[in-house]
């Protein structure tokens, strides 16, 4: 293996992302951005009103007489399967008979432009029966309304450790959902081929899913569905089974037209129609000693599922194993309520059911440091897993690699937290108005996909004779920069500049049978595929270079752009030509699957993680207890991403998931009415952060030295998730601040998302809390 | 006669436009007819900025650049007007312009579907002011989300740009701010000059008709011929009953060239504000009279929205949740309206009726707005509260507006946003205010008589019981801000 310096680009360098120069001018190309066909048909679907309810007669003869209208498709129109689901197959293309959420759709409208697809899809004329509806969770929990069975997980004797711990304190806590919002919006195009095949450009992060579902439901096979993705505008995994149900519209429409159909679907749609961030309640009951240690804790999670399975099984899951985040937990009970609500089915998004987790599990602690009166910091610090000792997970794995007590110390050193946290205190003393609060939480996330069959992954690597190479793998490319990583490993093991390889669109008909660009593994997985197929090219070359020079295969080095034959070097595309013309093949294809993993779901207990990628952040706010508006002021982060792949772009993933962790927690906010319409389902209604959010005082540090002690790509860890978690120290910063205003004696009751409306009821609480409090002191004194 | 083709410019070239249909938005025609794809689609509401291009107009003798949102703006709009996408920035040896340079080096894009639109939003910087501040920054880009990047490596290469640039590179939209003017940046000026001076407008495709007519008589005439027309200004909400609602707008009446809509002038005793002044440009104006407006200027939607929109499209249109209205109507304005019938003049709050329902007759326009000057002794302050602190609609917007003599307040006005089906003056409120001294007793007693004077509706926006307190504490805030000066009462510092 070359060296890192010899060639330009290669893995561990910063190198700006592989598009950036097409993203900047507008010539990146996105799936609405191709040349359409003459003839080009739009898709538009009609969409329930209802939440729940049965649906008694459809009149879309409306529809059909419209303007433009070429068809118009229902359920009778599949010619295979109507479904989309990934797992159970309880997702519906089109509702036949009921229509368990508002915005579900009913039917499908293909027109000459996208605008009469729009005007025509909103004159369907549906006669319902109402049913009754379960519109959050604590209606379906009450009704034992679930979409899957309830799953339990127990180490220990948590019922009788908390009967014996010292304090004991319960609670209830919600936590909101969150809109992916990906800015490029879900999209399908598809281009009927011929003898009943099609070939979908979808926007997706996972084209074999999507390859599957369609070809499901066309009632074909998989050899006559090819799926293609150059690019996402963002993925966040709400383009990992989501997809589906666009590209199978476009794909049912263009057979039956024999013409291209395009369905991009309006933003409004979009949110209305796709599957988000699953919001919870965790109920919890903690046991722990004087110094905040925790005994032990039974804990009860219930998310709103929506009104499918979808992906909602792996990310309760996923929840389940990052209740411990980063603590020791001796006695542990946790149960997982997977609720059934008429609402939209909820999907994976960027932690995939691990951040709720690790925030139910900070708030915890964060009740216990303000009982006992102690900075969280310490109580966090004194049940951080240990290393060799109160190590093991609830799920019996041993944390083997657990470096935060180093991590978090160095951050507490560099941000200067304690002295901070004195300065906020003397603020707060002074400033009856605007007041401030600090506080670091530490992130451990599991790196693989809990389906561990899923941790596979694929790559085709082609050299031409002119030297240069072309690369394809099974990873999507939504942002996060995998294809210039991926491309960086294969520079580094072909010892050739980055400019001399391209790598193309994902598309399964290159590499098959693909898992999703999902779980933060796209690089892990592919990295390492990659690595694989350039090595085995290397081999075919070097076994060439050995036979055609007398030479052994170990003589043959790749390096600087050349092949070196013992004394002999050669220019790449020299040594490729002379290797084609002596017949040898310049193509191979990679192949990587993640060792050591593997768990049984049944019994919660194995290894269902590699490894573990850690993290911390401190953040600082000022609120105003006039308004209840915060403003972050200060970030501090140290993240380890092991050897990094290439700092920017992982710096980039870091400082990216972090806001959206900080949104998330803050100014998103999902909000359904009372007739189960989600009311904020758009940009001017639904709040990401903005600019200003990013902090003026700031300081994102990947961790120095650091390598993964597994054998990764180079000894790197997977970043596009754990950052997201670092977000968790803004809503406790607010938490802080709001309990300054009862002097720290009372822990405030603040849910998540934080808004400004929930920071000023927990406010006043607090207030009222302090004023009767100070009455019932009155009155006892006087009595 | 006038002129049935819509003629701009793209790049300097000559565009004339006679076969899509006047509600056809600027993006729908590049994208789908000029196959210029850089320029994406991320809400066709104007909340994202991924659409963000850049108008060049001629002012004081130079080109001035204006972000704007593609989605949302009518393609006739763009009569008279030069056009800059994405696409027009690289160089002609295919090297990137500064601002694109910058991006690509301080890593500024990730999935790269913004990126056109921050682009476009940071030439528009770049060509507007020097070096710019951290704060600068933000007001600039709070019309553009990006989802990945968390914001910090776009802010660094805005930080970035300007060194970049080289005031004497031969092409001139390299050119930062303030250099000179290069002789073809002048050619289309003076072709953008001619091209504006041009004569009235009046296109129709498949029955749907647009008139963009140059004076007020001229409005008041076509307004009588068709009194249900739909009065378009800037479009940044008529765009959405397209692209959202999908409504049928058989005929629009666009106000934009009128001349004498673009006063903006000081009258005695007030600030004049002619309809078709953009927003940015009217809150220029009135931020050098009422430093304390600041904020909310800047918070109100976003650069490209303020640069389309209109101060008097926002009164006109009357929403409840109108940010402008609470603070003109706490000044005490007056609103001009004109017709075939003649001109009448109202207190601003008079013109509101009920829910998007005002005093405008059939056939009438909304002329303009005055604004009285500041005046000795008066204290003013508008705030606006909101989930997010930039480009979002208020949870509520309160306008305070009173004058002390010897402690004691001798006339008030009152007006909150988001309390009520319209902008609303706090008559009860003021009652309790007015001959009492400026304490925070009084103020107590006032926030208490809000409740008489509004029963706002939970949304999600806000809940009732959240406005109700937040109107009530941010009379508490405007007297805390009167009498200390020095407390901290904001946790974002602008305008105090």
């Amino acid at each position: 293996m070359s060296s890192e310096s010899d060639v330009k680009g290669a893995a561990g360098t910063a190198l700006p992302h592989e598009s950036a120069h097409l993203h900047v001018c507008g010539e990146a190309r996105y799936t609405d951005d191709l040349p359409e066909p003459k003839g080009t048909l739009y898709a538009a679907v009609g969409m329930s009103s209802q939440p729940h309810a049965r649906i008694v007669a459809m009149d879309l003869s409306a529809v059909r007489a419209a303007p433009g209208v070429v068809c118009v498709l229902t359920a009778a129109d599949i010619p295979g399967e109507n479904n989309y689901g990934p797992v159970l197959h309880d997702d519906p293309i089109f509702a036949e008979d009921e229509v368990q959420f508002v915005g579900q759709p009913l039917f499908a409208v293909i027109a000459e432009s996208a605008e009469q697809a729009r005007r025509a899809a909103r004159l369907g004329v549906i006669e319902y029966q109402a049913l009754p509806a379960y519109l959050d969770v604590d209606q379906a929990l009450a009704a034992q309304s679930f979409v899957l069975p309830s799953e339990r997980m127990e180490r220990g004797e948590p019922a009788k450790a908390l009967a014996a711990a010292r304090h004991r304190l319960q609670g209830r806590f919600y936590i909101g959902g969150q809109e992916q919002f990906y800015l490029e919006g879900q999209i399908a195009f598809a281009l009927p081929q011929e003898d009943g095949c099609v070939r979908i450009y979808s926007s997706t992060q996972h084209p074999s899913e999507v390859q599957h579902l369609v070809a499901h439901a066309l009632g074909v096979h998989s050899k006559d569905v090819v799926v293609e993705c150059r690019r996402m505008g963002g993925g966040f995994g709400g383009k990992e089974s989501q997809p589906a149900l666009f590209a199978a519209i476009a794909a049912i429409a263009a057979l039956k037209t024999g013409r291209a159909v395009k369905f991009r679907v309006d933003r409004d749609d979009d949110i209305i129609l796709t599957g988000k961030r699953h919001d919870y309640r965790v109920d919890y009951d903690v046991g722990f000693d004087g110094e905040g240690r925790i005994q032990a804790l039974e804990i009860q999670y219930a998310s709103r599922c929506g009104y499918s399975a979808d992906l909602s099984g792996p990310v309760n899951d996923r929840t389940m194993m990052h209740t411990d985040n980063a603590y020791y937990l001796p006695h542990v009970g946790i149960t997982s309520h997977r609720c059934k609500t008429h609402t939209v089915s909820n999907t994976a998004f960027r932690g995939f059911g691990g951040p709720q987790g690790m925030l139910g599990i900070e708030h915890v602690v964060d009740e216990i440091a303000r009982f006992l009166g102690k900075d969280p910091l310490e109580v966090r610090k004194a049940n951080f897993y240990g290393v060799g000792e109160r190590d093991q997970t609830p799920y019996g794995m041993t944390v083997e690699d657990n470096i935060l007590p180093e991590l978090v110390a160095e951050l507490e050193q560099s941000s200067d937290y304690q002295a901070r946290r004195r300065a906020i205190a003397a603020f707060n003393a002074g400033s009856p108005i605007v007041k401030k609060g600090i506080a670091l939480t530490p992130v451990k996330f599991g790196i693989s996909f809990t389906a561990t069959h899923y941790n596979q992954a694929g790559a085709l690597l082609h050299l031409y004779q002119d030297g240069t190479l072309l690369l394809n793998h099974g990873g999507l490319e939504m942002g996060q920069g995998l294809h210039t990583k991926v491309a960086q490993v294969v520079a580094r093991e072909m010892g050739v500049d980055i400019d001399r390889i391209r790598v193309t669109a994902t598309v399964t008909d290159k590499v098959p049978n693909t898992s999703a660009t999902a779980a933060s593994s796209g690089s892990d997985l592919n990295g390492k595929a990659a690595q694989d197929a350039a090595r085995k090219l290397k081999a075919q070359l070097s076994a060439f270079a050995a036979r055609h020079f007398g030479v052994e295969e170990s003589a043959v080095r790749f390096e600087r752009n050349q092949v070196l034959v013992g004394e002999r070097a050669f220019p790449l595309q020299e040594f490729a030509r002379m290797a084609y013309v002596a017949r040898t093949p310049l193509s191979a294809t990679g192949f990587y699957a993640t060792p050591k993993i593997g768990y049984d779901r049944k019994t919660w207990s194995g290894r269902p993680f590699y490894y573990f990628a850690y993290g911390a952040a401190v953040s600082e706010v000022a609120i105003d207890t006039l308004t209840g508006e915060y403003k972050l002021t200060r970030v501090d982060i140290l993240h380890d991403v092991g050897r990094s792949l290439n700092p920017a772009i992982d710096l980039g993933q870091v400082e990216g998931g972090f806001v959206q962790g900080m949104g998330w927690l803050t100014c998103e906010e999902l909000w359904w009415d009372t007739q189960g319409r989600l009311r904020t389902h758009a940009p001017s209604t639904y709040k990401i952060p903005v600019c200003r959010d990013w902090p003026e005082q700031f300081n994102v540090r990947l961790l120095e030295n650091a390598q993964n002690r597994e054998d990764t790509i180079y000894r790197s860890k997977a970043v596009g998730e754990p950052p997201l978690m670092l977000a968790i120290s803004v809503f406790l910063a607010i938490k802080d601040a709001v309990a300054s205003v009862a002097e720290h004696r009372f822990s405030p009751r603040l849910d998540a998302p934080a808004t400004p409306e929930a920071v000023l009821r927990a406010v006043e609480e607090l207030k009222a809390r302090l004023a009767s409090a100070a009455a019932a002191r009155a009155s006892g004194a006087g009595a | 006669m006038a002129r049935d083709t819509i003629r701009f410019l793209l790049d300097g070239r000559l565009v004339e436009v006679r076969d899509r249909a006047p509600t056809t938005t600027v993006l729908q025609y590049l994208r789908e007819n000029l196959h210029r794809t850089g320029t994406k689609e991320g809400c066709a509401e104007g909340d994202c900025g991924a659409c963000t291009v850049v108008l060049a107009e001629a002012q004081d003798g130079r080109l001035a650049y204006r972000a704007i949102n593609a989605c949302i703006r009518f393609l006739p709009t763009l009569d008279g007007q030069a056009l800059f996408t994405v696409e027009s920035l690289k160089r002609r040896d295919g090297r990137l312009h500064p601002v694109q340079q910058a991006l690509v080096d301080y890593h500024g894009s990730q999935c790269g579907f913004c990126t056109p639109g921050f682009v476009m939003s940071l030439f528009a910087l770049y060509k507007s002011e020097p070096s710019p501040s951290r704060a600068r920054i933000d007001d600039a880009l709070s019309g553009n989300l990006c989802r990945c990047t968390g914001y910090r490596p776009i802010i660094a290469a805005a930080e970035h740009m300007h060194g970049y640039g080289d005031a004497g590179d031969a092409e001139w939209l390299a050119r930062p701010y303030g250099a000179a003017e290069t002789a073809e940046e002048r050619a289309l000026r003076q072709r953008l000059e001619a091209l504006r001076a041009a004569d009235s407008l009046a296109y129709e495709y498949a029955g749907q008709r647009y008139f963009a007519p140059t004076s007020a008589p001229e409005l008041a005439a076509l307004l009588a011929q068709y009194p249900d027309a739909c009065i378009l200004a800037g479009g940044t909400d008529v765009g959405l009953w397209v692209t959202k609602q999908h409504r049928d707008l058989p005929t629009l009446i666009h106000i934009g060239r009128v001349a004498e809509l673009h006063r903006l002038e000081r009258g005695p005793g007030y600030l004049e504000i002619g309809a078709a002044v953009s927003l940015q440009r009217a809150f220029a104006a009135l931020m050098e009279l009422y430093p304390q407006l600041t904020e909310l200027c800047l918070r109100f939607a976003s650069p490209p929205i303020r640069n389309s929109g209109t101060l008097g499209g926002n009164i006109a249109n009357g929403s409840p949740i109108g940010d402008s209205m609470p603070g003109l109507i706490a000044l005490g304005s007056r609103l001009l309206l004109n017709g075939s019938e003649g001109r009448r003049e109202l207190a601003l709050e008079d013109y509101y009726l009920a829910y998007q329902k005002t005093a405008r007759r059939p056939g009438e326009f909304v002329e303009s707005v005055r604004v009285p000057l500041p005046r000795p002794g008066w204290q003013f302050a508008t705030y606006k509260i909101s989930k997010r602190f930039d480009q979002d609609i208020s949870a509520v917007c309160g306008a305070f507006c009173l004058e002390l003599r010897d402690g004691r307040i001798a006339a008030v006005r009152v007006a909150y946003g988001g309390m009520a089906a319209t902008p609303k003056r706090a008559l009860h409120c003021e009652q309790a205010l007015a001959g009492k001294p400026w304490s925070a007793a009084t103020v107590e007693a006032a926030a208490a008589a809000l409740a008489q004077d509004y029963q706002p509706i939970s949304d999600m926006r806000a809940s009732q019981d959240y406005r109700q307190r937040v109107a009530a504490n941010l009379l508490h805030r405007f007297h805390l801000e009167t009498s200390d000066a020095g407390l901290p009462t904001r946790v974002v510092a602008y305008g105090r």
